[in-house]
């Protein structure tokens, strides 16, 4: 089998499996509108502070709700062994490797984006920091999802997976969260933030072309 | 290249050859730290400006470089281990990430007893300061890694593929001091410009600079060789290892 058509055939099936168990993806959005909601009842409801915090706060969000579901990524495919039969019969598995990304990313990445807006405008966002936090998920979320799949693959087999996956994952994450949320703070001033735009496609780029590598060595290695 | 370096991949060769280069390193690597910091701390001038607490440089940068340098060899142990399977070169990972975050949580900590009396603060979140307590979280999770497998060796291949993806972080920590112009300052020694220090200052340092490095070796050997006794306990070799050395001590 090629590379694609085990690409296709995974996601076609993740996509089947996310459209019947709503709740894999309808949680961790409702984990993001949750803290996003927290925010201005924890610091109080000052319009100006929340403003000044917004980025950080979406982005932070974000991050951990791409964390939240990423420990069962491959969990479920490890435990019933079809990881072990993909493995046993050769199967290319960058290709499955891509295709889980891919849907986990359709999962929990794409939601917050399709709801960013509304939750900026509860913040207090102005219009043109509201497209920049909408351009920066865009760019950013498929970076956080490839990321949280290595994390996944890495801890697959290991006693203690899910804070374990947040410890060696969450450092990685820094650099993302610094130019976006610069990005999003240069909006809302009125500035260009394309430079904070161009680093994140920059990174995104890297992540793609060798992050999927690293993935299907994980999973190898932790199915031994 | 190869047939030359094979013979070091077989644990019992190699384990002959890091107790040699260990007898000469350690008591190197203690004289060049001494002569380094006694000639830092007692014998050169003290700053126009910072009076004589700048003499801490003498621990703060050469921590702070290898915290660095100890990760890319780390680095560089991972791939060989990814790319070649060489077992020596997996266990080398777990011998070398402790060394790595002591020398980063040196650096952080000289950092901070250095910045109370110059910027008025133990602690700033300065793009430099950042990265480099990222890097101590990437030592951190290495090792939290390497340790959660019940299979030693599939904690050990883990550890080896994030140490390699960890080394992103050290192109931003090295440059984060001229793409974000924060409070930390830029580098004073540069390989290529003359360095914006006197040399009766830049010596010491220098040789303390060096001093860590040796220390890192010594260490590296040290601890690889331990390493190897415990993963090699069942073969013949380690055994009689270990009863001539309890033979040595009665």
């Amino acid at each position: 089998m090629s590379h694609i058509a085990v690409f296709r055939a995974t996601l076609e099936r993740e996509l089947k499996l996310l459209a019947r168990q709503k709740a894999d993806w309808v949680n961790p959005l409702l984990f993001f509108i949750i803290i996003l909601t927290l925010f201005p009842l924890g610091v109080g409801a000052k319009p100006n502070l929340l403003r000044e915090i917004a980025p950080g706060v979406i982005w932070i969000a974000a991050l951990l709700s791409v964390l939240l579901g990423a420990e069962r990524q491959f969990r479920q495919d490890y435990r019933d062994g079809v990881l072990e039969q993909l493995v046993a019969a050769r199967a290319p598995l960058l290709g499955y490797s891509l295709a889980k990304i891919a849907a986990g990313w359709i999962g929990s990445g794409l939601p917050l984006i399709l709801v960013s807006p509304l939750l900026a405008l509860f913040l207090g966002l102005s219009a043109e920091a509201l497209l920049a936090v909408v351009l920066t998920l865009l760019l950013g979320t498929p970076l956080l999802s490839l990321l949280s799949a290595l994390g996944a693959a890495l801890t697959l087999s290991a006693d203690k997976g899910g804070i374990l996956l947040a410890l060696i994952i969450l450092p990685l994450y820094i650099p993302l969260l610094i130019f976006a949320s610069a990005a999003v703070e240069q909006a809302g001033f009125g500035l260009n933030y394309q430079a904070q735009l161009a680093v994140l496609a920059a990174m995104l780029c890297v992540a793609l072309a060798l992050v999927p590598i690293a993935v299907q060595k994980a999973l190898k290695l932790n199915v031994g | 290249m190869f047939k030359w370096l094979d013979p070091y991949a077989k644990p019992q060769v190699l384990f002959a050859t890091l107790l040699w280069w260990q007898r000469g390193l350690m008591p190197l690597s203690i004289v060049v730290l001494l002569l380094g910091t006694i000639w830092g701390l007692g014998f050169t001038p003290a700053d126009y400006q910072q009076g004589d607490s700048y003499r801490i440089i003498h621990v703060h940068v050469p921590a702070a470089i290898w915290s660095m340098g100890v990760y890319a060899w780390m680095a560089i142990a991972a791939f060989i281990a990814l790319v070649w399977q060489v077992k020596t070169a997996q266990w080398a990972i777990g011998a070398i990430a402790p060394i790595g975050a002591v020398y980063t949580l040196i650096a952080l900590f000289t950092g901070a007893a250095w910045g109370k009396p110059m910027w008025g603060t133990w602690w700033v979140w300065d793009a430099r300061l950042t990265s480099e307590l990222i890097l101590l979280f990437l030592f951190l999770g290495v090792m939290a890694l390497q340790n959660a497998f019940a299979d030693r060796q599939t904690g050990d291949k883990a550890a080896a593929v994030l140490a390699v993806v960890g080394v992103v972080n050290l192109p931003i920590i090295h440059y984060s001091v001229e793409w974000w112009n924060t409070l930390h300052q830029g580098a004073t020694i540069t390989k290529f410009a003359k360095p914006s220090m006197d040399p009766s200052m830049l010596w010491p340092l220098l040789i303390c600079i060096l001093g860590f490095a040796l220390l890192f070796g010594a260490l590296t050997c040290l601890r690889l060789r331990t390493a190897i006794l415990q993963h090699e306990a069942h073969r013949p070799w380690v055994r009689q290892y270990v009863e001539e050395q309890q033979d040595a001590k009665l």
